[in-house]
């Protein structure tokens, strides 16, 4: 029918803020996925049956660490965001290289919270609180892997081809999620933790 | 409980064994498969099914697709609605009729979960496809390959429920699967399961096309086409956009929870545990009630662009048309509760939800008013597009009143659960979504295919419609109010019921004959099709941009993008008969290569719902990391485009101007 020309991106700039639009719309879904999640902890939270609440399961200062993870990949991942846009290769690397790292370990200290409440005896099928509890951190959990799978594949992309406009626009994308992902985790540890240790 | 026992998990031989009526229809579906692969290897036509359908990213085809999926989804459907209104009229006393009450609570449930979700909501984004990208005069929708994705979750859905039908069961706990009957408890079997991810893959295909389609109009309308110029079905499309982005993500979460409160032991939903059962039914009626306004909001609009071609005159009341919609999309996340005032929730709590669910029917009262005056004084011409839509005022309204009726807590406290509520229901959903898709596919079919459907025969098709529904349902209405409850596959024959069932089954009856006279109708049209070529593209004298394009569109839609400065704008050009550029200058088209990824994700899916649903372990986990390559592949493919050359584009629009002097 026509021959078929390679030609990379046409109209560069319409096609980026295109994506990027949607990539919003996107988080805002994702929003709504954990609003609901929240909800639902909220309904459930005071549902111990008999079992521990979160006041007697939650270490505070071990949450606070992970937080302060976090907080720092978040960090790392924006100036690696700015190196992206200064064209600045090794940067980009290097921090998109500390916030993989950075994610890796809240992930880590993550599941080491959840293999230490199942080996004592509270996992997710002792009460609506724990199911509602594992689940919410949980999908946040899931969200994290993801995003760390993607910051691998694309720090393998831009050591193969560099920081073209599409590997910029991918790095802004999964940027937008990185911080996503930390404004969730503080709802977590503010209405997870903090309340649940402050509530009798 | 054994997640790792046996490479096929709890799948036997046993799931193979039916009685006679599944049998029956396990060997229709067979047949019909057969007969398809076996003319697509007679015909050799693979590979063009492959080039030119299954790998396309064009919406246009990928609209005709999701059509095609939809009605043989709407056919089965059907089958399950006739069987269900021959049991109810033959099961009376000592007759128990063809189905067992386990056989009939499967066929309710896969009834409600395929109409909405599959016939309707596949018609729904059928038509977005076919018609959206061509009204804002794009090209094509935002983000092509996505699109493709979402119907082929959608497909992987659509052949999920259907495959319950031969391996296992299907959900006896009706269209909703309300906790505690679907909990793993009190329904143990896949049933659930199927219905689960059935319902999870195509829900998340529709979230992805709703995410497309609102960025799709937010950014790629064409020059001059401000917000406010936009054709009303685009306003509409738009609303309904916003729903799904607000309403499904609920959806996803709300299955994921009865997934987990099934196979990982979890206590949201449970009876006991510390779980609230009545949380579900929030939740999903959190999606549930937006969900009807996310079906009907677009047949609102098809509505809109049909009565006012068909009235000559330009839509009256636009303004005050794009507030209504954007005040029931508001709205309709407000009035979820009226599907349960008798939980338990309170007066003040129903009182709120009361006056919602009645202030709502306002901006829809509004539309009505706005369509019958675009009709005041207008010229109109009596197409079957337009008695689809005068059948529809009719319908609307009487379910509108009886809808608003229930709204009282009060009154919905006697005939909840009853059929009243079923007859209200479905005169919302057949009246308003199923007559607004069939209008539009009749109006925009040959803007697809390049002729017009027969006349007479969809005329025909029309009044058995109209007929049979009210014959069908109005009998419903007195039922309900008689106090029989939905869902009873027997009764007994002192009540006094049968002979309005039995109305109530001719009733479907001849709504088999109008869907018959459809079939006929699609078959002559094809064979006739020189008989009724739309040479000029413009077939019903048009007032939108789809209409100023050929029939069917070229590949790439406009050669030249247009500009607009009207809300009609169509209709506009040819009211000043302005005399057309002499030679355009085209400049080449980038457009989207076509792409087999899609299908693989979808197909990919299909097997992680299958393995999930089976406890095939192993199968999920392979079929997860299948899509994750999948996705790593396509975002890293830097030449998904192709490019149109300015002489290709000579060609195709010299070849279409020579048309239209025949016409």
């Amino acid at each position: 029918m026509s021959q078929a020309l390679e030609i990379e991106e046409p109209n560069q700039v319409a096609s980026d803020s295109k994506t990027i639009f949607g990539f919003w719309v996107y988080i805002m879904t994702d929003c709504v996925l954990f609003a609901s999640l929240f909800a639902t902890y909220a309904v459930l939270h005071n549902n111990t049956f008999g079992g521990p609440s979160g006041r007697q399961l939650f270490s505070l200062p071990f949450v606070l660490t992970e937080t302060l993870i976090l907080l720092t990949s978040s960090f790392s991942c924006g100036l690696g965001l700015l190196a992206a846009h200064k064209g600045e290769k090794a940067k980009v690397m290097a921090w998109f290289g500390l916030t993989f790292l950075l994610g890796l370990a809240f992930l880590t200290l993550e599941l080491t919270e959840f293999k230490h409440l199942v080996s004592q005896g509270d996992s997710w099928r002792e009460s609506g609180f724990l199911s509602a509890f594992f689940t919410l951190v949980g999908t946040h959990g899931l969200h994290i892997a993801t995003g760390l799978c993607w910051m691998s594949v694309m720090i393998f992309q831009v050591s193969r081809r560099g920081l073209v406009a599409a590997n910029v626009r991918r790095l802004t994308l999964l940027s937008m999620f990185w911080h996503f992902l930390d404004i969730i985790w503080i709802f977590i540890f503010t209405i997870v933790y903090l309340l649940g240790v402050v509530q009798p | 409980m054994n997640y790792f026992g046996g490479l096929l998990g709890r799948l036997t031989l046993q799931a193979l064994q039916h009685n006679l009526v599944t049998s029956v229809g396990v060997i229709m579906m067979s047949l019909g498969i057969i007969l398809v692969v076996g003319l697509m290897f007679y015909f050799k036509r693979w590979r063009w099914l492959w080039k030119n359908w299954l790998t396309s990213l064009d919406p246009k085809k990928i609209g005709v697709m999701y059509i095609v999926v939809a009605v043989l989804m709407l056919l089965r459907g059907g089958a399950d609605a006739l069987m269900m209104r021959a049991q109810q009229a033959t099961s009376v006393g000592a007759a128990h009729g063809l189905l067992s009450s386990n056989q009939f609570q499967q066929v309710f449930s896969a009834h409600g979960t395929i109409m909405i979700l599959f016939a309707a909501m596949g018609l729904m984004f059928g038509l977005i496809n076919l018609v959206l990208p061509l009204q804002i005069g794009a090209r094509d929708v935002a983000f092509p390959f996505l699109n493709a994705t979402s119907f082929w979750l959608f497909a992987a859905g659509a052949a999920l429920i259907n495959i319950s039908l031969a391996i296992g069961d299907f959900s006896t706990a009706g269209w909703l699967a309300y906790p505690p009957l679907s909990e793993l408890r009190y329904s143990p079997g896949v049933g659930v399961d199927y219905w689960i991810w059935s319902v999870q893959i195509t829900g998340i295909g529709s979230l992805l096309s709703g995410i497309n389609f609102l960025v799709t109009i937010l950014k790629l309308r064409c020059k001059g086409m401000t917000l406010m110029k936009m054709p009303m079905f685009v306003w509409s499309v738009f609303g309904s956009m916003v729903l799904v982005i607000f309403a499904f993500p609920v959806l996803t979460v709300t299955l994921a929870l009865l997934f987990l409160d099934r196979s990982l032991g979890m206590h949201f939903f449970t009876a006991g545990g510390g779980g609230n059962a009545m949380m579900y039914v929030n939740l999903i009626w959190a999606w549930g009630h937006p969900e009807v306004y996310i079906l009907i909001l677009p047949a609102f609009g098809v509505f809109s662009e049909i009565v006012a071609t068909f009235s000559q005159k330009r839509l009256f009341g636009y303004r005050s048309m794009v507030w209504a919609i954007w005040a029931i999309t508001f709205l309709s996340f407000s009035v979820w509760l009226h599907h349960f005032f008798t939980m338990g929730a309170g007066a003040d709590v129903n009182a709120f939800f009361g006056i919602m669910t009645m202030i709502i029917a306002v901006p829809t009262g509004v539309k009505v008013f706005n369509w019958l005056f675009t009709m005041y004084r207008g010229r109109i011409r009596f197409k079957t597009p337009m008695l689809w839509f005068m059948g529809f005022i009719v319908t609307f309204t009487i379910g509108g009143v009886a809808g608003v009726l229930m709204g009282v807590p009060a009154i919905d406290f006697q005939v909840h659960n009853s059929l009243f509520l079923v007859a209200h229901f479905h005169t919302m959903i057949i009246g308003g979504v199923v007559f607004g898709y069939f209008a539009g596919l009749t109006y925009w079919f040959p803007k697809s295919f390049g002729f017009k459907l027969n006349e007479r025969l969809g005329k025909y098709a029309f009044w058995c419609w109209l007929i049979g529904f009210l014959t069908a349902f109005l009998p419903l209405y007195i039922l309900g109010l008689m106090g029989a409850t939905r869902r009873i596959d027997h009764y007994d024959a002192s009540l006094g019921w049968q002979g309005l069932f039995i109305v109530a089954a001719i009733g479907v009856a001849i709504i088999g004959l109008g869907i018959a006279f459809q079939v006929l109708q699609v078959a002559f049209s094809i064979w006739q099709r020189k008989s009724n070529l739309d040479l000029s593209g413009d077939p019903w004298n048009g007032r939108t941009l789809e209409w100023s394009t050929s029939s069917p569109a070229p590949v790439y839609n406009f050669a030249i993008l247009p500009e607009v400065s009207d809300r009609d704008p169509f209709w506009a050009t040819k009211q000043s008969k302005l005399v057309e550029d002499a030679k355009p200058n085209y400049k080449p088209i980038a457009m989207p290569k076509n792409s087999g990824l899609a299908i693989m994700i979808a197909g990919l899916a299909f097997l992680f719902g299958f393995g999930a649903v089976w406890h095939i372990y192993w199968l999920p986990a392979v079929c997860l990391m299948g899509i994750i390559v999948c996705i790593i592949v396509r975002t890293t493919n830097d030449h998904s485009q192709y490019l149109i050359s300015a002489d290709e584009i000579q060609k195709i629009e010299d070849a279409n101007a020579t048309r239209r002097q025949y016409a």
